[in-house]
């Protein structure tokens, strides 16, 4: 392969458009301006952030829906030239003193949802984004030829240039833009670069990677704003990839009003870590992928298209082997001081396939949403092929969530006869085959094949079997893990109606990070009536929300807990983390200056969290119907899968349902059972509408727009055409 | 590697110590800016907090802003620290200072400067290994620089 030298690169760019600018100094979290790059027109302005958009809308993905909101039109869909990706990092972003303080919230109408994505994602563009002047960036219009966008916060420059020869993966990619823009060795840790991949050209499942400049091995890490398309947006503009250069980043940057308050709030957390990680999850060794075993002992963990929740081979792909595979003894947060450290790495892996075999490269990962999805939900439990998919995912600009969801669609229809080795091109797709997986992948990246029809995502595949293959719609509307057109994330939900609305019952689709309620529900039984329910699916989506309006991480708000916090606080205040949620308050108050309780944090998430509703029904979506799961998120689709829990699924249609399954087919069995928990997903949609203040169509209801301030003309227009 | 060997027994708790590091590391007259701490409880026993130089911050720190010199001596790079204060709370001993008019984390350097000026000789400059107090209870025969990797 011919590789072109970094200065051969970046002296075939063009300068298509330059801005020079004034770095505003960060004030109390804010810049109080966002960049707006046109990549079409070639135009690059900055905006005021008004004080009713930091009111109202917060930061984070507050800015991005209001940015997005103000950009678009009712007709727009992903592609469409005024469609944007927003990234904005929000008030809190760029803390270094308190764990998990350096997101960024990626934000775009979405390929595969045609409706609004949110995305949330470490690496340390957001802050640096912040630091060198911006509280967000829009990119609009469609390029002619690739471009990169730099923003240089130490010089005070934006450029738009073309970039032909820079490579479109993003393990080689970030390295380069890295190398190409920081000025020196010491200069590398100050530079980020946002990229997708050669996948994302040619599906609509594309992520986008933060990267982050690893002082210790001395290379690109890289985070993924995965769900949702984002990096599929991104291509489809042309733009190949974002630079930023930070000026050297110091403990006060944000400019709070208290920072010592900050400083000991973050000390306290350091402290917790420091003594109970070990004993609770040991995220700082294992990170994510505990959760496997975790799953797999409680019957959650998604096996052969979220058919089943356990298997024997789990073990293989449990933490105690990724632990040996993880590269420890570094301190692997994806921003600075986050010492819950999940971000772990493999190094030196020799990947066996595709254009890079060979090739001995650092995966940024797994995660146990990959580790689920592309491993045992698509029957794969050999460690090596995880690593392998996982690496190519990520480098080709591929979400592993929804990947790994597609795939096992893929796989369940190539088992059951819907498609063959016809229309997969001679692909053998069942369950646990990696090299066809693999295969898959790679056909993808290169823009060919099955790969391309797989790329589309479960929601448009489906319509495409019906179309062309002929086949039955209902049952691939039952096994087809998708919601509102976003792939599942990797629970089994079949046994917690609280999660089913905790998947479905969302704004963006079923994603874990709005609501994770399956422990509370399922094992300990502490949320049984649907006015709990709803309380619950009330609460937890918008306390979650509220870590995306500021740049916070979720994990250590509950993935690490104080040592008293279930002897002190009974069970349900408990699950809320009660001094977590103090600290947090406290962390906003003295960077802003407002004096908010933790109240008021539900309300600024519900000021955004309904806004995104009101967006979602502009763009047509938004209603009841779409918040319909599919059966298999619910209970048992086929025989196999009913036969295989027998007795729970006997004993609840005895105990619960009120009908003696003796002497009943297993097929009738699956309908009584069916008809019964469908009713309860109704009833659990009722129960929270009515607590959001929506109707039963789930629209925002006036009063509670008003409630809210946020009735605006333009938004109760959108919602009056549904009262 | 040179370290600050306290012997609280023989301490008059003057405090002439902390005024000779306020002094001499950060050119101020308040002591709470010493990196060396000597306090007491109301049981009439002093407690003497210094760093042992074992570094487990070292590997602590996500910037590499600190590091060992030649000497042994574990420093801060203050033009690198991003100030997570990650260091202060992984600190075995304590032993990290902190203070509002400061971003970065300040330590003992081994300097010497309050073994001159300790009046009552509780303080020694030694050359040699450190104690390995925190870390043999944890990880008996580890180095703290290798038992910081088993702080993952
Ligand atoms: S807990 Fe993990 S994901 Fe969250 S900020 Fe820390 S390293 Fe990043
Ligand atoms: S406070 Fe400074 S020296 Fe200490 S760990 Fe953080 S960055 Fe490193």
């Amino acid at each position: 392969m011919s590789t072109k030298t970094i200065a051969e690169m970046k002296a075939a760019h063009r300068l298509l458009a330059t801005h020079h600018y004034e770095r505003s100094p960060v004030d109390k979290g804010y810049t109080g301006k966002t960049l707006y790059v046109n990549v079409g027109t070639r135009t690059i302005e900055e905006r005021p952030v008004t004080d009713d958009m930091k009111a109202k809308f917060t930061g984070g993905r507050g800015f991005g829906l209001w940015l997005l909101w103000h950009a678009v039109k009712d007709s727009t869909r992903w592609d469409s030239e005024e469609n944007e990706v927003v990234i904005s990092p929000g008030p809190l972003s760029g803390i270094t003193q308190y764990p998990g303080s350096g997101k960024s919230l990626v934000v775009s109408i979405s390929p595969t949802t045609d409706q609004v994505i949110d995305s949330n994602v470490g690496g340390y563009f957001g802050p640096y984004l912040k630091f060198s002047g911006f509280d967000g960036i829009e990119l609009q219009g469609k390029a002619d030829q690739d471009v990169i966008i730099v923003i240089d916060g130490q010089t005070g420059l934006v450029t738009l240039e073309s970039a032909p020869l820079e490579p479109a993966d993003t393990h080689r990619l970030a390295d380069v833009l890295t190398h190409m823009y920081a000025a020196d060795e010491k200069d590398l840790r100050n530079v980020s670069v946002v990229s997708a991949g050669s996948g994302a050209d040619h599906a609509l499942v594309g992520c986008l990677n933060f990267s982050l400049w690893d002082v210790r091995r001395k290379g690109v890490r890289i985070k993924q704003a995965g769900r949702g398309g984002t990096g599929t947006v991104l291509r489809n503009k042309r733009i190949k990839a974002l630079v930023v250069r930070s000026p050297q980043v110091h403990g006060d940057d944000n400019h709070p009003v208290d920072l010592e308050q900050i400083q000991n709030t973050g000390r306290t957390l350091h402290r917790e870590i420091f003594q109970n990680d070990a004993s609770m999850e040991r995220m700082r060794m294992r990170g994510t992928p505990h959760l496997v075993e975790v799953m797999n002992a409680f019957d959650l963990l998604p096996v052969n298209n979220f058919q089943y929740g356990n298997h024997p081979d789990a073990k293989k792909i449990s933490s105690d082997v990724w632990v040996k595979w993880f590269h420890q003894g570094i301190p692997d947060g994806c921003w600075y001081g986050c010492t819950l450290a999940c971000a772990k790495t493999v190094e030196e892996f020799e990947l066996s396939t595709g254009p890079y075999k060979g090739e001995r490269v650092r995966v940024d990962g797994p995660e146990y949403e990959t580790a689920a999805g592309v491993g045992s939900n698509c029957g794969i439990f050999d460690p090596r092929a995880i690593l392998e998919l996982n690496f190519y995912c990520d480098t080709y600009g591929i979400d592993t969530i929804s990947w790994g969801t597609l795939t096992a669609f893929v796989m369940e229809c190539y088992e059951r006869g819907i498609i063959t080795t016809e229309q997969t091109g001679g692909l053998k797709l069942a369950f646990g085959n990696a090299d066809a997986a693999l295969e898959l992948l790679h056909q993808v990246s290169r823009g060919e094949g099955f790969g391309r029809i797989a790329g589309m995502g479960v929601h448009k595949m489906k319509e495409y079997f019906v179309e062309h293959y002929g086949a039955d719609a209902a049952f691939l509307d039952d096994i087809g893990m998708e919601n509102k057109g976003l792939e599942y994330s990797q629970y089994v939900s079949k046994e917690s109606l609280a999660q089913q609305g905790g998947f479905a019952l969302t704004n963006k689709g079923p994603q874990h990070d709005e609501a994770w309620l399956i422990f509370m529900d399922m094992v300990n039984k502490q949320i049984p009536s649907f006015d709990d329910k709803a309380e619950a699916l009330y609460y937890f989506p918008l306390w979650r929300t509220w870590f995306g309006l500021n740049g916070l991480c979720k994990l250590p708000w509950n993935d690490i807990e104080p040592i008293d916090n279930k002897k002190k606080h009974p069970p349900k205040e408990a699950a809320k983390v009660p001094e977590h949620v103090d600290n947090y308050v406290r962390l906003f108050n003295s960077m802003t200056g407002r004096t908010i309780t933790k109240e008021e944090v539900i309300l600024q998430s519900k000021r955004a969290y309904d806004f995104q509703r009101v967006f979602n029904i502009r763009l047509g979506k938004g209603l009841r119907r779409f918040d319909a799961q599919p059966y298999r998120a619910a209970g048992p689709v086929t025989v196999e899968e009913y036969e295989s829990r027998a007795e729970r699924y006997d004993t609840q249609l005895r105990d619960e349902v009120g009908i003696a399954p003796e002497g009943m087919s297993t097929a009738d069995k699956i309908t009584a059972l069916r008809t019964y928990r469908e009713g309860r997903y109704e009833k659990l949609m009722d129960a929270v509408y009515e607590r959001r203040g929506w109707t039963r169509n789930a629209v925002p209801k006036l009063e509670t727009l008003q409630m809210l301030g946020i009735d605006y003309p333009e938004v109760v227009e959108v919602v009056k055409r549904h009262l | 590697m040179k370290y600050v060997k306290p012997h609280p027994e023989k301490c008059r708790f003057v405090q002439e110590c902390m005024r000779a590091c306020a002094q001499k590391t950060q050119k101020s007259d308040d002591i709470s800016l010493s990196s060396i701490l000597v306090t007491h409880a109301d049981d009439g026993t002093v407690d003497i907090n210094v760093c042992n130089q074992c570094g487990v911050c070292i590997d602590i720190c996500p910037v590499t802003a600190i590091s060992r010199t030649k000497a042994g001596t574990v420093v801060i790079n203050k033009n690198l620290c991003v100030g997570c204060y990650a260091c202060v709370e992984y600190c075995p001993t304590g032993s990290m200072r902190t203070h509002a008019s400061r971003l970065a984390p300040f330590k003992c350097i081994a300097c010497g400067a309050c073994v001159e000026a300790c009046p009552a000789g509780a303080l020694e400059l030694v050359d040699g290994e450190f104690e390995l107090s925190y870390l043999e209870q944890n990880q008996a025969g580890e180095t703290g620089d290798t038992f910081a990797k088993n702080y993952f």
